[in-house]
């Protein structure tokens, strides 16, 4: 078996695994295990950018918003999504965030490095603006409560139960789509871009297309990821589209590991759960949290997902130096 | 709508664009000198306000919390600087221990909650605290040394996290400090009256502020062109090798810039406290502003940040006044059009 298949088996291996134990929790465990997988979708989204492009978007959190605010709307006003026609809010919701990342890429790809985060924050904040005041619309600064609750179709996602089964599918297939992505020619073009972008262009690729393109897939996943959101979490308020939220993936992304797809849902993972966790234990859960950037930021290059890679070079050094030390002895 | 409202319109997005000024002309300094964008900006701002507010708690004087605050942020601003987001040499030591002291702070908090309390009185229950943090504190503090932490100075997405990172630290401090209320900040009575003029009221409060940001901004613009350091940090703003490469000591005007940028957001966030409060939340809606005001009028240029702070200041006031609903889309949306066209600002240059 090659290391390929080995790293693959393991991931289903952990997936089945989650799939058979989370159900048995109580339901503040399922719940907490669905909000993840939702939100890990959009870190996932975010990889594509960050891990295989090179782009840091500091307003991911847009086309996350922008769906979730859609889903909701639609359910509220019109009953839609509802019923078996939530099969249609899926890609609609996915549509609207590929849509919108369409428009913003064309303001953002141009720009590189501390620029295109500055765009994307600006980006990001326009939505954030339309969603804090545009009170006719979106409520305000109070948002939107689903009225109808979940979707019932044959499957009755009011229970938890279901509803973490259905947004595991939906994180599993996104993970394995992005991680079938990433594997094709188009990704491996994405990791030239990442790792040399002029080489890439003087080789002839149109480095605009590609980066444009892995935009409006990242958005076509933020949106999905904000679909399932505003059913996970029933209400929709400004909070979701906040510069924070960005800002939360991006650290997400980074503390699993960029670059690797898996390390985004571990990150959501981890935050989530120090957030609800910690938030219910203790009042300064914060701490924990901004202690958890400071600590990933300076001490994981590659995120968790490198800490193995980390401990063998360590390991390695380690050896080298004991063997140096043991030359030196004079016999 | 009578010239009257335009009037005093016009006059209330000034005097919001002073403000704007004191906290956006450091991010965009900083920025400059340093190419790092500050997401902890706002905190600077929010703390300054809470600073002043417990200087006049325990004083009573409105005029001493000013300085006292935006001396206590610019130093913030300077550990933060040296230890997190430049760290050289013995820095790096200490930014290590305080890390280490840090981790081991929170673990006292955790397991403070399950020990009991093994010595008696308040002094007994400090002594512990110490002792358990020291011990949590030495084995963490040699286990980071062993790790060789990761060179952010030339990561731009890792000093932006860790800025953020400060930001929640900060943002949960400032909750266990000063608690979850909103505060105003009374400013003495002379300040609280209004000039009429022409039969508008104008509130002298607001006059105050743009008189201190015109002053303040003279003085920095002065200072720039005027002396030896302020060509220094010109020079840095334009080419940081090059400015190295001819002896200017960059690494000692990236700090001074820090916290003379850090202690100015403070300078806001006191002058500010009097009619916008001072609550949690108010980092985080200052930034987005202050970012504005920076793209707007251009990275790493003062008289950029004063155009930029004046023209989101009267954009957010008409915005507000005339269409609430878009009032923030109207006044982010023309900031993306400004970075598509000249990434670097009105007036920033390349």
């Amino acid at each position: 078996m090659s290391k390929q298949t080995i790293k693959i088996a393991a991931v289903v291996l952990c997936l089945v695994a989650l799939a058979v134990i989370v159900p048995r929790g109580n339901s503040f465990v399922v719940l907490l295990v669905t909000r993840a997988l939702a939100f890990a979708i959009l870190a996932m989204s975010l990889d594509i950018l960050l891990g295989f492009t090179g782009l840091a978007s500091l307003g991911q959190a847009a086309y996350f918003g922008v769906a979730a605010y859609l889903t909701a709307i639609l359910a509220n006003r019109y009953g839609f999504g509802l019923h078996w026609d939530f099969w249609l809010m899926v890609p609609l919701g996915m549509l609207t965030g590929a849509a919108l990342a369409a428009i913003f890429g064309l303001f953002a790809i141009r720009a590189t490095g501390t620029y295109f985060l500055m765009i994307t924050l600006a980006l990001g904040q326009c939505v954030w603006g339309l969603a804090y005041r545009w009170n006719s619309m979106t409520g305000g600064d109070n948002g939107i409560t689903m009225k109808g609750g979940r979707p019932q179709f044959g499957l009755d996602l009011t229970n938890d139960v279901t509803f973490f089964y259905l947004v595991f599918a939906f994180f599993a297939a996104t993970l394995a789509a992005l991680y079938v992505l990433v594997r094709s020619p188009f990704g491996k073009s994405l990791l030239g871009i990442r790792e040399r972008e002029l080489r890439m262009k003087i080789l002839g690729y149109n480095v605009w297309l590609h980066k444009y393109v892995a935009f409006i897939i990242a958005g076509a996943f933020g949106g999905l990821s904000g679909v399932l959101w505003a059913h996970t979490n029933g209400i929709i308020t400004p909070e979701t589209v906040v510069l924070t939220t960005s800002v939360d993936a991006l650290l997400m992304v980074v503390l699993g590991g960029a670059g690797t797809l898996v390390g985004a849902a571990i990150g959501s993972a981890i935050v989530f759960g120090l957030r609800e966790f910690g938030s219910t234990l203790v009042p300064w859960w914060q701490y924990v949290l901004g202690a958890v950037y400071v600590l990933t930021i300076l001490y994981l290059p590659m995120g968790l997902m490198g800490v193995p890679e980390r401990l063998r070079q360590w390991r390695a050094t380690q050896k080298k130096r004991t063997t140096k030390n043991l030359a030196s002895v004079p016999s | 709508m009578n010239t009257q409202f335009w009037v005093v319109q016009a006059f209330n997005g000034v005097s919001y664009g002073a403000l704007l000024f004191l906290i956006g002309s450091g991010l965009s300094l900083i920025f400059g000198v340093m190419r790092i964008v500050n997401l902890s900006h706002g905190s600077y701002f929010m703390l300054g306000g809470y600073v002043a507010l417990s200087v006049i708690w325990t004083t009573g004087s409105w005029v001493l919390s000013i300085p006292v605050a935006a001396l206590t942020i610019a130093a913030v601003g300077l550990v933060m600087e040296r230890l997190f987001l430049r760290p050289e040499g013995r820095a790096k030591v200490v930014r290590d221990a305080v890390i280490a002291v840090g981790i081991a702070l929170l673990i006292q908090l955790a397991v403070g909650r399950i020990l009991p309390p093994l010595l008696p009185g308040a002094i007994g229950n400090f002594i512990q605290v110490t002792l358990v943090v020291i011990v949590f504190a030495i084995p963490i503090y040699f286990a980071l040394r062993r790790v060789s932490a990761v060179a952010i100075e030339a990561d731009m997405l890792r000093q932006v996290l860790m800025t953020v990172g400060f930001a929640f630290l900060f943002q949960q401090a400032a909750l266990d400090i000063w608690g979850g209320n909103n505060f105003d900040i009374q400013p003495p009575s002379a300040l609280t009256q209004s000039l009429v003029i022409g039969g508008i009221y104008l509130p002298l409060y607001r006059v105050f502020m743009i008189v201190t940001a015109a002053v303040i901004g003279l003085v920095l613009w002065l200072a720039m062109e005027k002396t030896r350091m302020g060509a220094a940090v010109r020079a840095t703003v334009d080419d940081a090798q090059m400015a190295r490469g001819v002896g200017i000591d960059t690494n000692r005007i990236s700090m001074f810039i820090f916290a003379l940028g850090a202690g100015m957001a403070a300078l806001g966030g006191v002058i500010g406290g009097a009619f916008l409060g001072v609550y949690p939340g108010l980092d985080f809606e200052m930034l987005p502003l202050a970012f504005a005001v920076v793209i707007i009028g251009g990275m790493g240029s003062l008289g950029g940040a004063a155009i930029g702070a004046l023209a989101v200041g009267l954009a957010d006031n008409f915005g507000k006044a005339l269409f609430p609903e878009l009032a923030y889309f109207t006044l982010y949306a023309p900031m993306v059009l400004i970075l598509a066209i000249k990434p670097t600002g009105l007036f920033g240059r390349d």
